[in-house]
């Protein structure tokens, strides 16, 4: 489904490099896991995955369903069924959630030929979609994010990501900021999503994630590249040794090439 | 979605009002004197203090400076060369469409104006200004039925000229200031409109605004009378064709509001604004003010300014009787190389009034916006109250957006607000919004739409969704 291939990033105009040649592969139906400590580019590989412009890539590409997403824009890789679970999610004052889901969704679908839905159609649909995260009807009448706290904004992520059905989901922290009744309705939303025609991606900086959603494949990336691969239970082995004993593994690594 | 596909449907149609219409004029030399003022005032047959009128504003006016005390630079008009009158051809008095000439009503079907009445919005009558001229007054039995008189200026001075003498100048004197003074000398049409007593004006009352000929200035005046009791809801449109040579509007608005009135007047201005280079377009000098003369009276202005070159135009409330309410509601959008310099003056004279200013000023290209408004406290306006508040949004590094608010109060017992925001829109934002599916321009669309919401829900119904559409035309492609 989505293949990394030894990609290299630069931010635009900076000529610092941040990803030094990643390699991933996630198939259908699969969750993969991404860790590793700050600044080690897992957001960044996130955002570039989702067409960010502040980056620009050198080297390498991002093939998904076997073709170049590269030259996509953000919009046209959204159609393409990729989404973003935001770190940060951005405030749209005035603009409800209502509204944007409904534009995001009739916009997609008709990308995708698919029928689109009129407002009261659209509101039945939504409404379904609500209980997933455990969220209220009047917080879909709510401005995009505004005044919205950390934890409601990381909900109404998953919120989104349960209307608009991607096929390929990547979470970029959803869980930081969460207690843990608010991570279990999360995690609890994202296990419910996910079957065996999507795949999903979690980048997070903890284990605690995984005991509520079990990834098939964990991956460590230390300075700009993916240093280690496994099961589930290199989260665990994280856990208990810290990122410290991976960091010679980078710089290895790195001379070798 | 709907809306999406309409904005869509006009992308590479930057300015779609550009075009001219063929149609012989009856044009007057240009430059100016009193012999063109009282030449105008002959050929309106027009009554001897009408023309007095005139010429009293256009004596004031010789001896006037233009002003430049605003924030936009641009090569002053030439007044010689101006023409003070033009009209289509063999316009007598017309007494049902079908006699209104098949190329201009070809023009206001293009524009989307609906000037048959079968055809017609559900409940708006609409007066057609063409050039200097009113075209055809629609609705006008219906309107009378109710008591309520909507006809051009020309018909008005002709018809009811107790009316007109009584009240035309009473809010904006003809010596108020430069353009007032002109277009007091040589206005040639506009719109009139009279509420009687206990009166709830049965529809939406609207005039829309073409100016077709080249070198013509368009100066009109509209009157409005809201008796006691009375309720109207006005709204102009305006378009022009694109010419590389600027033209000069310079219209005069009067609003009065007696006991208990109510004024609601709407403006959606979409003007042609220049090129990318900022050549052409439409200079818009207007005077637009209300009087709350009446205790309990309200008089609202809702503004929608996306077009012209550079505007100038602060529609305000005299707040004189008691308890009287006044509010402005104002989206300014400039884009290219467009200068906007406008805002409000809300003036307390009478006890416990109040006033509400929202201003969202949008500035994307190499524009510049300014908001300039003044609230005044007098003695005697005792528990006076006034909230401001001012938000600019900026799209793009070239633009600039600046507020300058005046406040004097004369009265210990006034409260005066004002908040003032400035935000820039992100590419985090549009990132973000690309990232759910919307392109570019949808994702700016939306953004600037939420956040001229509070405005926005005050035009009406039947405006709101073409306002939508415009704003979006007019930002397409503003991030580069």
């Amino acid at each position: 489904m989505l293949e990394i291939k030894n990609l290299h990033v630069e931010v635009e105009g900076e000529g610092t490099e941040i990803l030094k040649g990643v390699n991933l592969t996630i198939n259908k139906g699969e969750i993969h896991a991404i860790m590793g400590p700050n600044g080690s580019g897992k957001s960044t590989l996130a955002k570039i995955v989702a067409g960010h412009p502040e980056y620009e890539v050198t080297k390498g590409d991002i093939i998904y369903n076997g073709e170049s997403i590269l030259e996509l824009d953000p919009d046209e890789r959204s159609h393409a069924g990729l989404f973003l679970a935001f770190q940060y999610p951005v405030e749209v004052p005035g603009v409800t959630n209502n509204t944007l889901l409904r534009e995001s969704y009739n916009t997609i679908a008709a990308s995708r030929g698919r029928e689109e839905l009129d407002p009261l159609e659209f509101d039945d649909y939504i409404r379904e979609k609500l209980e997933l995260v455990d969220m209220k009807a009047d917080f879909l009448e709510r401005s995009v994010n505004t005044g919205f706290s950390g934890g409601e904004k990381k909900r109404n992520e998953i919120f989104q990501m349960a209307v608009l059905e991607p096929a390929l989901a990547l979470l970029d922290e959803t869980d930081s900021g969460l207690d843990i009744d608010a991570l279990r309705i999360v995690a609890d939303g994202i296990n419910k999503l996910h079957h065996e025609e999507n795949s999903v991606v979690l980048i997070t900086h903890y284990q605690r994630l995984l005991n509520y959603i079990i990834p098939d494949h964990v991956h460590v990336m230390i300075g700009g590249k993916v240093v280690k691969s496994g099961g589930k239970e290199l989260a665990l082995e994280l856990e208990e040794k810290g990122y410290d004993w991976l960091e010679s593994l980078a710089t290895v690594n790195g001379e070798a090439k | 979605m709907s809306e999406t596909k309409a904005l869509e449907s006009m992308i590479g149609e930057e300015y779609k009002y550009g075009f001219t219409t063929d149609v012989e004029y009856e044009d007057f030399p240009s430059g100016i004197n009193e012999d063109i003022v009282r030449l105008i005032s002959e050929k309106k047959n027009e009554p001897e203090w009408m023309t007095e009128f005139r010429l009293k504003a256009y004596r004031a006016w010789t001896e006037m400076e233009e002003p430049s005390w605003f924030n936009a630079t641009y090569e002053k008009p030439k007044f010689d060369k101006l023409q003070y009158y033009s009209a289509p051809k063999n316009k007598p008095k017309l007494n049902s469409l079908d006699e209104v000439d098949p190329k201009i009503r070809e023009t206001y079907e293009k524009l989307g104006i609906p000037l048959e009445e079968q055809k017609m919005l559900a409940g708006v009558a609409v007066d057609a200004v063409f050039d200097s001229v009113s075209i055809f007054t629609t609705f006008k039995e219906k309107l009378a039925e109710a008591g309520v008189i909507f006809c051009s200026i020309s018909e008005a001075i002709q018809d009811h000229p107790e009316l007109v003498k009584k009240y035309m100048g009473s809010v904006v004197p003809a010596r108020d200031n430069f353009y007032a003074a002109l277009n007091s000398a040589v206005f040639s049409d506009g719109s009139f409109c009279y509420v009687p007593k206990d009166t709830i004006c049965p529809m939406e009352l609207s005039t829309y605004f073409r100016i077709n000929n080249m070198n013509s200035g368009q100066f009109e005046r509209t009157l409005i009378i809201a008796e006691e009791n009375s309720h109207v809801s006005y709204l102009e449109g305006c378009t022009a064709p694109m010419y590389d040579e600027n033209q000069l509007h310079a219209a005069v608005v009067e609003l009065i509001a007696m006991d208990n009135a109510e004024i609601k007047y709407s403006t959606i201005q979409n003007w042609y604004s220049g090129n990318e280079d900022g050549k052409g377009g439409i200079f818009n000098f207007v005077t637009k003010r209300g009087a709350c003369r009446g205790d309990n009276s309200k008089i609202s202005w809702t503004q929608l300014e996306t077009g012209s070159a550079v505007t100038l135009k602060y529609p305000s409330v005299i707040l004189q009787g008691d308890n009287s309410v006044g509010e402005f509601y104002s989206v300014a959008v400039t884009n290219k190389r467009q200068q906007a310099d406008t805002g409000t003056k809300m003036i307390h004279l009478g006890k416990n009034t109040k006033s509400t200013i929202i201003s969202k000023g949008i500035s994307a290209g190499k524009s510049d916006n300014s908001y300039r408004g003044e609230v005044k406290i007098s003695k005697k306006a005792d528990n006076a109250r006034n909230y401001s508040q001012c938000d600019s949004m900026l799209i793009g590094q070239t633009c600039g957006a600046h507020t300058f608010p005046y406040i004097e109060s004369a009265n210990p017992t006034g409260k005066v607000e004002h908040e003032a925001t400035t935000s820039r829109v992100g590419e985090d934002q549009i990132f973000y919004l690309q990232q759910r599916g919307l392109s570019e321009d949808d994702a700016i669309s939306l953004i600037v739409n939420g956040f001229c919401k509070e405005v926005l829900k005050e035009l009406p119904m039947e405006f709101a969704v073409e306002a939508n559409k415009l704003l979006g035309i007019k930002l397409e492609g503003s991030v580069g």
